[in-house]
């Protein structure tokens, strides 16, 4: 059984172990040596162009399957330029393994060439991070690494390997191969099953609810409680939000979905919120995006708080009944306990609620003018149009900006796992790697990517990876010749003074630069070649296409709840006059 | 501890490189006072037993624990409630003290029990271990002479033992009862 190996052997062999079928990467000299024996390992290898692009690469592939992202790089300035992808999957709870090269161990700490302090620069990016010291320890630690990655509240490790450890050449990597039966952690102990007397306690204060909301979060799509959440939702009647990083969790064309709450949320959805008298959280972190100002969130609600992560029970909000643990097990057990109450028959008669939404929901839906002829196209109108011409499980990624909040608000997602993007920390130039990553892990779903102009000059040069290895993703660009976001807060909170926020509408030349990158490149400046260019996009399946849309600037995100803002001072669409209560 | 500010939290932790670091810099980004720390090896070389008092004024102790919890280096967190625990410190101190005043000065170090571990024509290197009230309390007499330099460890502490009594064994609880009595 015992082989003799090198270290960059056993890392990939380690690989091989965990089932991994792709990484995402790009090598340089500290790395060397572990890249040698990928051209004979099954593993296929995605060469990026950037190396920020291989970490949201390897996001994207964790979003859309469910499976830990895989990512290597060398030393020094690429381990700094994952910083950002490792700190954008802590932030949204992304399972990622990311693999840095090192300088020699005698070398640390000697300034040496390319060397970096990569594991004192990512702890507070990282859920755990090792440095390797010894060829033997490898095996063990890629196992731990994705044990600790995909458990408990998922999120990235980083492992970074000094060069003489992994290198045949060096006799410090000799190692004997073995594969860990199991992991021995003895401080990591993720608290997965629920109390028992908890969920029951759940259960009493769901049926004495007369105003319940669900409130999921990302949560439900880690633990994969999609399911349980539904039989939740309609063994009781009631309603569910689902935050940005839950979109997909619960189907929107569910007679109870309130679709997308927070700060740029639907009016029902705020709303319901904050006049309800009970919120289940439900793998959700209360998010200051979603609270608005947080001594005026729901101020009526008792709460119910089940999360993975005891740290969160309290952390913004204290809860009346807090559940630390698995929330798929949570609410299983809630469901058990409520059937034992009675089921459906226990639940108070919530006509008048329900009335009170579906009041809210008349009054109060997503709306925007369509364009007068001449004017520039309105985003929402490219956006329905693309949602009802794709397949219902079309996996769709985006950007940070206004495009993100439009996407988010105006496609239907009907399935889990097919809302990819950052959340939590909001990376600009997240959505082409993530789509091409998610491309990847599900080549048999359609992939979109809708972008806006200032992100997608931060990473477009990810398509060249797309094109080369044949990654068919398909991009939306709402070109709005602004960085967006920013000019609508510098309109409604700035007196419109516009600082550094224009872009230019053709400089670059989005389909020229499309076309030179490998892609299909369109551009659309009127309604009518909308649909058009998008059945064009849509039946091309060997290469990326990019289709720049030519968006009208002035047009603002509604609703909105201003920064430092009650949710209930919420900012309605003008058309529909004064917003609030 | 002086207005319920200050707890001492227990924390086992891996011996291996780095783990103060993770500690300190996760006190640091989530703004978490700690007010001392004291950190060695334990009896067993593969953890180490990091005692620290913390100001929860800076952020509920609930927090602290269940975030330093997440830390996979750390092995198991035990609150130590002032009125569970034994806790102790070390102080050295260096004091002016010319022959005019060095006799008050040794006379301290005696009700205090103190020890005398250097003397000059001038100075005097004292140290004291104890309670850190009782070391609050000696710096403040001290003070007054003129304190040269001082430093003091931080504290170390460990659950004060049961005081519950085996109810057949009384021969024992005699024992226990006067011994507890020496203790306090
Ligand atoms: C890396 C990064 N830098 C800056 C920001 C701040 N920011 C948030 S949205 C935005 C504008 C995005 O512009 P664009 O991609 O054109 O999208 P739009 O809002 O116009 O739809 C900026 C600069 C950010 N989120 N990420
Ligand atoms: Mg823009």
């Amino acid at each position: 059984m015992s082989q003799k190996m090198s270290g960059g052997q056993a890392l990939i062999k380690s690989l091989e172990m965990e089932g991994v079928d792709v990484i995402f990467g790009l090598p340089g000299g500290a790395i060397l040596p572990v890249y040698d024996p990928i051209i004979d390992s099954p593993i296929r290898h995605i060469l990026v162009r950037h190396e920020q692009g291989a970490g949201h690469m390897a996001e994207g592939y964790a979003h859309a399957t469910g499976r830990p992202g895989v990512a290597m790089v060398t030393s020094g300035p690429a381990a700094t330029n994952v910083v950002t992808p490792l700190c954008d999957a802590y932030m949204d709870s992304v399972p990622l393994v990311m693999i840095t090269g090192q300088v020699p161990l005698a070398a640390l700490g000697t300034d040496a060439f390319q060397e970096c302090d990569t594991t004192g620069i990512t702890i507070p990016v990282t859920k755990h991070n090792f440095l390797v010291t010894d060829a033997q320890d490898i095996p063990r630690i890629v196992r731990e690494a994705f044990h600790i990655a995909t458990t408990g509240r998922p999120g990235p490790v980083l492992i970074d390997v000094p060069k003489d450890i992994v290198d045949p050449k060096n006799p410090r990597s000799d190692m004997d191969w073995y594969w860990p039966e199991s992991v021995d952690l003895p401080g990591y102990r993720p608290q997965v099953d629920p109390d028992p007397q908890l969920l029951r306690a759940a259960a009493e204060l769901i049926v004495a609810a007369e105003r319940p909301v669900i409130y999921a979060g990302g949560g439900i799509l880690k633990a994969r409680a999609a399911e349980a959440l539904k039989d939740l939702a309609e063994l009781c009647g009631i309603h569910v939000v689902t935050t940005l990083m839950a979109r997909g969790a619960f189907p929107d064309d569910h007679e109870l979905a309130l679709g997308m709450p927070g700060m740029h949320g639907n009016y029902t959805a705020v709303t319901s919120m904050q006049q309800s008298d009970l919120l289940i959280a439900l793998g959700s972190r209360f998010d200051d995006r979603v609270t608005g100002k947080v001594g005026g969130f729901a101020p009526g609600a008792k709460v119910i708080h089940v999360d993975i992560d005891p740290a969160e029970l309290g952390k913004v909000r204290r809860p009346d009944v807090g559940i630390a643990g698995d929330v798929r097990l949570a609410i299983e057990g809630i469901l058990r306990e409520l059937h034992d109450l009675g089921g459906a028959t226990a639940q108070p008669d919530r006509t008048a609620w329900r009335q009170q939404i579906s009041g809210w929901q008349e009054k109060h839906p997503l709306t925007y003018q369509q364009s007068e002829p001449g004017e520039l196209l309105k985003p929402q109108f490219v956006l329905e149009t693309l949602r009802d011409n794709t397949p219902d499980d079309t996996i769709v990624a985006s950007g940070v900006g206004q495009h993100q909040m439009w996407t988010s608000q105006y496609w239907k997602f009907n399935h889990p796992y097919t809302w990819v993007n950052s959340g939590g920390l909001g990376t600009m130039g997240f959505s082409v790697p993530a789509a091409i990553g998610a491309k990847v892990g599900r080549p048999d779903r359609m992939v979109w990517a809708v972008d806006g102009d200032g992100c997608f000059q931060m990473t477009a040069q990810e398509l060249v990876t797309a094109a080369s290895e044949r990654i068919p993703v398909k991009i939306a660009i709402l070109n709005n010749a602004y960085l967006g976001m920013v000019r609508q807060w510098q309109e409604m909170f700035y007196e419109e003074r516009y600082s550094e926020v224009y872009l230019s509408p053709d400089l670059p030349d989005y389909k020229m630069w499309a076309e030179a990158m490998g892609c299909v490149g369109m551009r659309v400046e009127s309604p009518e070649e909308v649909l058009p260019a998008i059945e064009k996009a849509n039946a091309i399946d060997d290469r990326p296409v990019v289709i720049e849309f030519r968006t009208d600037a002035r047009e603002k995100v509604y609703p909105m709840v201003p920064a430092g803002a009650t949710n209930s001072e919420i900012i309605v669409d003008p058309s529909q006059g004064e917003g609030g209560r | 501890m002086r207005g319920g500010k200050h707890h001492i939290l227990s924390v086992l932790v891996e011996n291996r490189p780095g783990v103060l670091t993770r500690i300190a810099g996760l006190f640091a980004r989530r703004g978490f006072n700690i007010y001392s720390l004291a950190v060695a090896p334990t009896d067993d070389e593969r953890f180490s037993r990091i005692t620290m008092v913390v100001d929860v004024q800076s952020a509920p102790l609930e927090q602290m624990v269940r975030q330093l919890d997440k830390l996979v280096n750390v092995i198991e967190i035990t609150e130590l409630a002032p009125d569970d625990a034994v806790a102790r410190e070390l102080l050295l101190v260096t004091v002016e003290a010319r022959p005019d005043v060095r006799g008050q000065i040794i006379e301290l170090v005696d009700v205090f029990e103190g020890r005398i571990l250097n003397v000059g024509w001038d100075e005097l290197m004292v140290s004291l271990e104890g309670d850190p009230t009782k070391l609050d309390d000696f710096e403040a007499l001290l003070r007054p002479y003129g304190i040269v330099s001082l430093q003091r460890t931080g504290r170390v502490a460990l659950p004060r033992i049961t005081r519950r009594v085996p109810l057949t064994d009384v021969s024992a609880g005699a024992d226990a009862e006067s011994a507890e009595a020496e203790a306090s």
